[in-house]
């Protein structure tokens, strides 16, 4: 087992005919994962790669029967409406790489998702990857290994960087999520980590988090009051200065909220425990685990 | 992005919200000009610069007469204005705002800004204006007033008006409530019409004109979504580059993410959460990052090399560390844009550099097969320690 994402999944890809979308779609495909579909107004009928393109989301569901749909569409071409249009498609599940999305236009698509029962994860993420079934998004796939350490992170390239670590100490992971650097997000913290503690699969959990709002000091209360399994911590941005966005659009310390020490006291209050840093996250899963 | 007082005025009263006369000015002359036009009684010059406390700092002065006004604009203009917010250096005052000062009967604080935890914009006020909010909120919770919008039906007027009553509780002001709706609604407006992040109106006041009792927003802060500026191309001209580090102004515009600090090891990285690590691992190592570098992605050999330049051209880097995780964006490819930036600048600090992950081995060639003087650390820990060594040689 796993959690969103498996071997069964069958993905539409938005924005398939974009040079990082087709790029991308190719390195999934080759992993394994079922690319279905894609989705690109104007181009039904065409293919890429073999893969049938439809005008529209609805349609492309309709005839391939895929369940989750993969967004490359650029901000510029509104992809904030892209996730609208997937979720009305009907798909299950919407995981959008897209970055630089408005941040009102994915205040009104994450209210256009309300109620109905589909999970966004993203935007400005990574992706989902379950190692050795199916991977759904723009990871390198050699920093994983299948295995039983779920991931959480608001950063792409540091899961890479600790699942890299993992996979060199020998432990494997049952799923890794990207849930995006943006101060907007579909699927947060808590969420996942609901996800990881049903998951029989899952017999730890690394959760990766970075300076800006408050959704680490929530995941720590809901680990401290609701999750059996261990977890080990990481806050990225301990020298990140207040008042300027690190990079990404929610990594900034505003009105003395968001900092690093806090979020690390948070976790630590909670009984995770936290790696000191970024070189150590390997070990600490390694001796948790022990 | 953040814009200046009198760019924030000229967008709130746009969308109708009410505000005190006042126009911007250059020169002493100018604001001489401008309250000469004006022409009230009392008068307020206020420093323009990107910064708040300026009241703190004296960058906020009342005049008596349109002399008064010229007077204070001699003083500020040009000088370099200190407040708690813009540290010891302080930030050159280039314009000042000129308006009407009035007698202020009731001060409150009023903003709008994004929920992270409900995704939805909310309005915040509270009674206890003019003030710091963030220590209202952290002392006095229950004097903040918080209203949630619904982006599909936006700021509906009864919850306008709901908001003005329990945010002006005095009853002998409740004749002002129809404007105070009226004024939040526009502020709904604006934000929602100029992709803001943040409108803030501190202080929001009862002033009383003419023996008449007004609301208006008296200083205002606004700050724009960076990610929707390419919509609002006249807002993206209030961008003001001396407001700004001019190496933090170049990268953006060649889609690099750069942050200048104050230490002395130059920093370049793929991603930002990573980026942000590495600082941290510098620091824990005893040393100091001198920047946030995210060369992003997919960057090209042109991007490393000019992410390179800027990083050198920063006089307090003693050393830079390259600490890259290559998944999409390859090792040989910031390999080779380091080989490159050294033909275009001079290197003359030590390099270290940490290469993982996709083309490792191509890029630790090139890197060792190049004439540069550059040490291959291994592991994270090794790399910052070698980067700390380097750049305090005993």
């Amino acid at each position: 087992m796993s959690i969103l994402v498996n071997k069964n999944t069958k993905v539409i890809v938005q924005g398939i005919t974009g040079r990082s979308g087709r790029f991308h779609t190719e390195q999934c495909a080759a992993y394994g994962t079922q690319i279905v579909a894609g989705a690109v107004p104007g181009r039904g009928g065409s293919d890429v790669n073999g893969i049938p393109v439809y005008d529209t989301v609805a349609d492309g569901v309709a005839a391939t029967g895929a369940d989750t749909s993969l967004i490359f569409v650029p901000a510029r071409f509104n992809a904030a409406d892209s996730v609208m249009e997937a979720a009305e498609a009907g798909v299950e599940l919407i995981v959008c790489i897209s970055e630089h999305i408005p941040v009102l236009d994915m205040v009104k698509a994450k209210a256009f998702l309300k109620g109905k029962p589909i999970r966004l994860i993203g935007p400005n993420c990574p992706g989902v990857i379950t190692p050795g079934e199916c991977k759904i998004g723009v990871m390198p796939e050699f920093a994983y290994t299948p295995g039983n350490v779920g991931i959480v992170s608001r950063s792409g390239t540091l899961t890479y960087e600790a699942a890299y670590q993992l996979k060199r100490l020998g432990i494997g992971q049952s799923t890794c999520v990207g849930i995006g650097g943006d101060p907007v997000i579909g699927t947060n913290f808590v969420d996942v980590l609901k996800l990881f503690e049903a998951d029989d699969d899952t017999h730890a959990v690394v959760l990766i988090g970075e300076i800006g709002g408050t959704a680490e000091e929530t995941a720590a209360q809901f680990v401290k009051n609701n999750m059996t399994k261990p977890v080990v911590g990481f806050i990225a941005g301990q020298t990140a200065p207040p008042g300027k966005r690190m990079g990404h659009a929610g990594a900034i310390i505003s009105g003395g909220q968001g900092t690093a020490a806090d979020k690390i006291q948070a976790l630590k209050d909670a009984g995770i425990t936290v790696a000191d840093n970024l070189a150590t996250i390997g070990e600490t899963v390694a001796e948790v685990l022990a | 992005m953040n814009i200046h007082e009198y760019q924030a005025k000229q967008i709130l009263e746009s969308h109708g919200v009410n505000m005190l006369p006042g126009k911007v000015a250059e020169t002493p002359k100018e604001a001489e000009a401008v309250a000469q036009e004006l022409n009230c009684d009392r008068y307020v010059v206020k420093a323009q610069i990107h910064a708040g406390g300026r009241g703190k700092g004296g960058g906020i002065k009342v005049a008596n007469s349109t002399a008064e006004v010229k007077q204070h604009a001699e003083i500020l203009l040009g000088m370099q204005l200190v407040t708690p917010q813009t540290g010891p250096e302080g930030k050159q005052v280039r314009k000042v705002l000129v308006a009407e000062a009035v007698k202020i009967e009731k001060e409150y604080y009023l903003a709008i800004l994004l929920d992270r935890e409900t995704s939805q914009l909310t309005v915040i006020g509270s009674e206890e204006g003019g003030v710091n909010i963030e220590e209202v909120a952290a002392q006095t919770p229950e004097k903040i007033i918080r209203t949630q919008i619904d982006p599909a039906f936006g700021l509906t007027e009864f919850q306008a008006r709901a908001f003005a009553y329990k945010l002006i509780a005095n009853t002998t002001y409740r004749p002002i409530i129809p404007n105070a709706t009226a004024l939040i609604l526009s502020l709904y407006e604006a934000f929602t019409n100029c992709d803001c992040s943040l409108v803030e109106i501190n202080p929001l006041a009862i002033v009383s004109k003419d023996d008449e009792l007004e609301i208006v927003a008296l200083d205002s802060k606004v700050n724009l979504d960076d990610n929707s500026l390419w919509r609002h191309p006249d807002i993206a001209e209030m961008r003001d580059p001396y407001e700004e580090d001019p190496s933090e102004l170049e990268a953006s515009e060649s889609g690099l993410s750069y942050i200048r600090l104050d230490g002395d090891i130059g920093c370049m990285v793929n991603g930002a959460g990573l980026a942000m690590a590495t600082m941290d691992i510098i620091k824990q190592n005893g040393g100091e990052p001198a920047n946030f570098l995210d060369v992003g992605g997919g960057a090209s050999v042109e991007a490393v090399a000019h992410a390179f330049r800027l990083i050198l051209a920063d006089e307090n880097v003693k050393a830079v560390l390259v600490n890259i995780f290559g998944g999409i964006m390859k090792c040989d490819t910031i390999a080779n844009g380091i080989v490159e930036a050294a033909k275009q600048v001079e290197l003359n600090v030590p390099l270290v550099v940490r290469l993982e992950g996709t083309n490792v081995e191509l890029g630790k060639q090139i890197i060792a097969e190049s004439d540069l003087d550059v040490q291959q650390a291994e592991g994270l820990s090794e790399a910052a320690q070698l980067a700390v060594t380097a750049a305090n040689p005993a």
